[in-house]
């Protein structure tokens, strides 16, 4: 797969804004940050009402998905443009529902909202309407999903790539550093996981960085092994969502898939392994 | 606690939930050139190897807050105006810092 059918510039974005068949979407958890401004048409999707379960702590099923996309105007053979805050780890985790639920064809916006504001490029407040569609999502991919049990029986076998700040894998931090500490899970990482912050796929603006700089990245100096399937977690899989896509959208890595219950799960588990401080640790 | 890992507005107060015995909190607001508060900054903390640690956007009054550890921190401050480091040596409770950004 190349860049260019998974990533879009900011420069291809403004020529296509009102190109036929291009849906811009934000993701956010906060969508103050759509309103007070957005690209215009992009509609927008909130990361907790629309794309979690009110009830179970779990995210939205087919059906849940199907009715979201119709009420957004998205139809099934739509180019979708995803792009958010937060260096787009909303944006991607959208990007992992649209995969996990079969969209055939969606990018992420490279940069996001940050580039978009660093640039200076134009947002508009305009209300978008777009007519409804009737929106059939596939079933659930279970390819690119890990759970807990599959986890653990990775531990030793499979890479495992956490993808938190040095701190939160040593067990020095709890959560990340914008956030209070106050947790109950325990701190640590899974043992055998390989450090590799999400951060250090970006660059300085929120752009991804060159497919040869992430080779080298996991690779070269963290160790991933390249004949093995590959696990990637943090704290509640959205900034795994983002090394999701580095490893499996633009290095091609074919099975890659995103722990969602991540360290708020693993770390609460009774009788799991942990490893404490900066070494990966032993199976 | 918050269910996701994005950043809560910066704007806020302290909430009272949090401990100041506990917590090392590094907290201050961005300037321009002209001394003016910058809102919507990038404002990141660096850990003691320069390695990223977290990212928050300033608010209205170009405030941010970061919860970390006591020891060296770097912050780094990215908006439309220019960017901005500083250094902070930070201790148990609240450390303040102005930066600065310009071109």
């Amino acid at each position: 797969m190349a860049r260019e059918d998974v990533l879009v510039t900011a420069d291809w974005a403004e020529e296509n804004l009102d190109t036929p068949g291009v849906v811009f979407v934000e993701v956010d958890e906060d969508t103050s940050a759509y309103d007070s401004g957005h690209i215009k048409g992009a509609v927008k999707i909130d990361w907790k009402d629309d794309l979690q379960d009110p009830v179970r702590r779990d995210f939205v099923n087919q059906e849940q998905f199907s009715q979201l996309l119709s009420e957004r105007g998205i139809a099934n053979d739509d180019t979708v443009v995803l792009y958010g805050g937060n260096n787009n780890w909303f944006a991607a985790y959208a990007y992992w529902y649209f995969k996990l639920y079969g969209h055939e064809s969606v990018k992420l916006l490279d940069g996001g909202r940050k580039k978009w504001e660093l640039d200076a490029r134009d947002v508009t407040t305009e209300v978008v309407k777009r007519e409804p569609t009737n929106y059939v999502a596939k079933p659930l991919n279970w390819d690119l999903r890990a759970k807990r049990d599959e986890v653990e029986a990775a531990i030793g076998v499979k890479n495992l790539i956490d993808v938190r700040s040095p701190d939160e894998y040593a067990g020095r931090l709890l959560a990340p550093a914008h956030l209070p500490q106050e947790q109950s899970q325990r701190a640590g990482h899974i043992p055998t996981a390989l450090s590799v912050p999400w951060s250090k796929a970006a660059n300085e603006d929120g752009t991804f960085k060159s497919e040869e700089e992430l080779r080298e990245l996991y690779v070269g100096e963290a160790g991933l092994d390249e004949t093995k399937s590959t696990i990637a977690y943090c704290r509640i899989g959205e900034r795994s969502s983002h090394t999701w896509f580095a490893l499996r959208e633009l290095l091609g890595y074919e099975d890659v898939k995103n722990y969602d219950g991540s360290w708020t799960e693993y770390g609460s588990l009774v009788g799991v392994p942990i490893a404490l401080g900066d070494e990966p640790g032993t199976k | 606690m918050s269910d996701s890992c994005a950043a809560p507005d910066q704007d806020l107060a302290l909430p009272a939930s949090v401990d100041l015995e506990k917590e090392t909190v590094l907290s201050g607001t961005v300037v321009n050139d002209e001394g003016e508060l910058v809102q919507g900054a990038y404002v990141r903390l660096l850990d003691g190897t320069g390695e990223f640690t977290a990212e928050v956007v300033t608010g209205e009054g170009g405030q941010f807050r970061f919860f970390a550890a006591p020891g060296k921190w770097t912050l780094r401050a990215l908006s439309r105006y220019g960017d901005a480091t500083g250094e902070i040596e930070a201790a148990r409770g609240v450390n303040e810092t102005k930066l600065a950004v310009s071109r």
